[in-house]
C-alpha cells in the first residue's frame, strides 16, 4: 500500500498532463475543432482529418508534403553528420597522449545546454547577408558571397541537377505525383535555408552525442585493445576491429535519440524562418503549431501528430533492423 | 616522431573544434556592443571599434526582460522543487518498495519515455484548456512538475544504494516516509544534483509550452519565448537589431552556463544516466 502511496503522485501528474491527453488528442484527431470553443461544441468527421492530409488533394495535403520531404531530407543529413563528428571527436578526447581533454569537452558540449531560441539568433547573425559565414567565404571563394541564406528556397539537389543542365523536370518527373508533390519536388533536396539550419543542429548536438561516445569509449576494457596490440594488430586494424564492434551499443543509442530528435525541429524554425521561405523549412512539428494554434484546426493538428509518431516508430525500426542485420 | 605527429593533429583538431564551438559566443558578446552599422561592417572582428551600451539598456531597461526573468525564474524553480520530490518519491517506491504493480507502474514510465514530446503539443493544450490553466503559472509548472526520464534517474539511482541503512531505522522504529526524508534523501544527494540540473536547464530553455500556454497573457511570457519576440521588428533579415538580440540570447545562457560551468561533472553524469534509458 505504502508503494501506491509513494508514487500516487507522480502517477497522477504523468496520467493528468501524458496519458490522458493523449488519449484525449487522439480522439480529437476524429474531430474538427477549432481550439477556441468548448471541446464539447466540437463536431465529429470520421476519418477526415487522416483523408485530408493523405488522399484528398489540396493545399493541406501538399503542405504536409512538404514537411515531410523537408523533416526527411533534415534527419537523412544531420543524423549521419552529428554522428560521424561526435564520434571522431570523441576518438580525438579520448586520446591518452593529449592534455587540456577537460576544456575540449567542455567547449564542444557547451552549446548542447543553452537556449534553443538562443543560439538561433546567434545563427540568425551569424548567417545574416553581412554576416561571419558571408565574409569567411568571400576571403576563401573568388568574388563576393552575398547570399541571403535564410531566405534562399532552392534546393541543393536541384542546385546540382542545375549544374548538369537539368533545371527543371523532366516529364518523367513533373507529371507523376505523390501526396500531391510531383516526383520533381520531391526530389529537391533540402533548401539552402534548411541546411542552414541544419548546420545549427548539428552544431548543438555533437556535444551531447560526444560524451556519449567518450562513455562508451572509457567502458572498452584497456587490456582487450592490449592484447590486439601484442598479437600485433595495426592501428586501423585496432579500430575497425575491436573498438568499433564495443562501440555499437552506443552507437545504436546515439541513432536512435537522433532520429527521434531531428523528427522534432520546432524552435529553431519557429525562430529563425517560420516554416518559409516558399514553405522549405516546414516541419511536420512546425505544421502542427501552425495548423492547429494559427489556423485554428485543432482536429488536423492532432491528426499530424499521430502520423509523425507513426512515422517515428518506422523510422527507428528500420534502423535497429539494419544494426541487427550487421551483426549476423 | 609518428608519435609527434599523431599529437600535432590531435591538438589541431581539438583546437579548430573549440575555435568552431565557442568563436560564435564570442563574436556575439563582442557584437551587442557594437552600433548597428558597425555590426555589417566588421562581422569578424570581436571586439567593438566605437564601444557602446545601446543594446544593453534597451534590453534591460526599455524591455519586458527583467519580467521574463522573474518569470522563468518563479517556472524554473517550482518545477525542479516539485519535480526532484515527486520524483524521488515515486522512484524510492520503485526501487525499493514491495508493492502489487510496481513492475505494472515501471512498465508506464518506461512506456511514457518513448513518447516523442512532438505529439504532446496539442495534448497539453487540449488538457490545460479544460482544467482553465490557460495564461497562469501552474500551465506553466505543473506539466513540467513529474517527468518519466526523472522517475527512471532516481530508480536506477535507489537500486545502487545499500540497504542497511534504511533496516536499521526501521528498527529505530522510523515510519516509511520519515525513512525516506531523513536517511534515503540525504544519501542520495548526488542523484538529485543530477536530476535537479537536468530539469533547471530544460525547464529554463523550455519554448513549446509557454508558447502554446501564455501566449495570449504578455505578463506570464518567460524568458525564451519573450527572447523570441526582441529585436524583430520590421520585416526581412535586414531589420533584424542583432545587438539588441544577441545581448538578450547571451542573457538567457547566462544562468545556465554558470551553473554549467561550476558542476560539470554532474552535468556529465546526467548524459550517461539519460543514455542508459534507450
Amino acid at each position: 500500500m505504502a508503494g501506491w502511496l509513494f508514487v500516487s503522485p507522480a502517477l497522477l501528474g504523468l496520467g493528468l498532463f501524458l496519458v490522458a491527453p493523449i488519449l484525449l488528442a487522439f480522439w480529437v484527431s476524429f474531430r474538427d475543432w477549432s481550439g477556441l470553443a468548448p471541446l464539447d461544441s466540437s463536431t465529429a468527421v470520421g476519418t477526415q482529418n487522416y483523408h485530408d492530409l493523405l488522399v484528398k488533394s489540396g493545399i493541406v495535403q501538399s503542405d504536409f508534403a512538404k514537411s515531410l520531404r523537408n523533416n526527411f531530407y533534415y534527419v537523412v543529413g544531420v543524423v549521419p553528420a552529428q554522428t560521424i563528428l561526435a564520434f571522431l571527436l570523441a576518438v580525438v578526447v579520448n586520446n591518452r597522449m593529449l592534455r587540456g581533454k577537460t576544456f575540449f569537452r567542455t567547449a564542444f558540449y557547451f552549446p548542447s545546454v543553452t537556449s534553443s531560441i538562443a543560439v538561433a539568433f546567434i545563427f540568425i547573425f551569424l548567417f545574416s547577408p553581412s554576416g561571419i559565414v558571408n565574409a569567411l567565404l568571400s576571403a576563401v571563394l573568388p568574388g563576393t558571397v552575398s547570399t541571403t541564406w535564410l531566405a534562399e528556397s532552392n534546393g541543393v539537389l536541384h542546385i546540382v541537377f542545375g549544374w548538369f543542365g537539368v533545371h527543371s523536370a523532366p516529364s518523367a518527373l513533373g507529371d507523376h505525383k505523390l501526396l500531391g508533390l510531383s516526383w520533381w519536388d520531391w526530389l529537391s533536396g533540402p533548401s539552402v535555408a534548411l541546411t542552414s539550419i541544419m548546420v545549427l543542429a548539428v552544431w548543438t548536438t555533437i556535444g551531447t552525442f560526444m560524451l556519449m561516445f567518450l562513455a562508451g569509449l572509457q567502458n572498452i576494457p584497456e587490456d582487450l585493445d592490449e592484447a590486439a596490440l601484442l598479437d600485433g594488430a595495426s592501428n586501423r586494424q585496432r579500430f575497425f576491429r575491436v573498438t568499433l564492434p564495443l562501440m555499437r551499443p552506443t552507437l545504436f543509442l546515439v541513432l536512435t535519440l537522433g532520429i527521434i530528435g531531428t523528427w522534432q525541429v520546432f524552435d529553431q524554425i519557429y525562430a529563425m524562418t517560420s516554416g518559409g521561405p516558399q514553405k522549405t523549412t516546414l516541419t511536420p512539428a512546425y505544421l502542427i503549431y501552425r495548423e492547429g494554434f494559427t489556423n485554428s484546426a485543432m482536429g488536423r493538428a492532432a491528426a499530424i501528430a499521430f502520423i509523425v509518431f507513426a512515422l517515428i516508430l518506422v523510422f527507428t525500426g528500420i534502423q535497429r533492423l539494419i544494426l541487427r542485420r550487421r551483426e549476423d | 616522431m609518428a608519435n609527434t605527429v599523431r599529437r600535432a593533429t590531435g591538438y589541431l583538431v581539438l583546437m579548430a573544434s573549440a575555435l568552431v564551438f565557442l568563436y560564435p559566443f564570442v563574436l556575439s558578446l563582442s557584437t551587442t556592443f557594437k552600433p548597428r552599422d558597425e555590426v555589417s561592417l566588421q562581422p569578424i572582428l570581436p571586439w567593438p571599434l566605437n564601444p557602446s551600451s545601446r543594446a544593453w539598456s534597451d534590453v534591460l531597461l526599455h524591455s519586458d526582460f527583467p519580467l521574463w526573468t522573474f518569470n522563468s525564474a518563479v517556472v524554473t524553480v517550482c518545477a525542479t522543487l516539485l519535480r526532484l520530490f515527486l520524483d524521488s518519491l515515486a522512484g524510492y517506491a520503485i526501487a525499493r518498495l514491495n508493492w502489487r504493480g510496481r513492475s505494472w507502474v515501471l512498465g508506464l514510465v518506461l512506456a511514457v519515455l518513448a513518447v516523442p514530446p512532438v505529439v504532446l503539443t496539442v495534448p497539453r493544450f487540449l488538457v490545460l484548456k479544460e482544467m482553465g490553466l490557460l495564461n497562469t503559472y501552474a500551465g506553466l509548472i505543473l506539466p513540467l512538475a513529474v517527468d518519466a526520464v526523472g522517475i527512471f534517474i532516481m530508480t536506477q539511482f535507489f537500486q545502487g544504494l545499500p540497504k542497511e541503512l534504511e533496516e536499521a531505522a526501521r528498527i529505530d522504529g522510523a515510519n516509511l516516509f520519515q525513512t525516506y526524508w531523513k536517511v534515503v534523501l540525504p544519501l542520495a544527494r548526488p542523484g538529485l544534483i543530477t536530476l535537479a540540473i537536468l530539469s533547471f536547464q530544460g525547464t529554463w530553455n523550455e519554448f513549446l509550452l509557454p508558447l502554446i500556454v501564455v501566449r495570449g497573457s504578455s505578463s506570464h511570457w518567460t524568458l525564451p519565448f519573450g527572447l523570441s519576440t526582441l529585436g524583430r521588428g520590421g520585416a526581412g533579415g535586414q531589420s533584424y537589431d542583432y545587438p539588441v538580440m544577441l545581448a538578450g540570447s547571451i542573457l538567457t545562457i547566462l544562468p545556465v552556463a554558470i551553473i554549467f560551468v561550476v558542476l560539470q561533472r554532474f552535468f556529465a553524469r546526467g548524459i550517461t544516466a539519460g543514455a542508459v534509458k534507450g
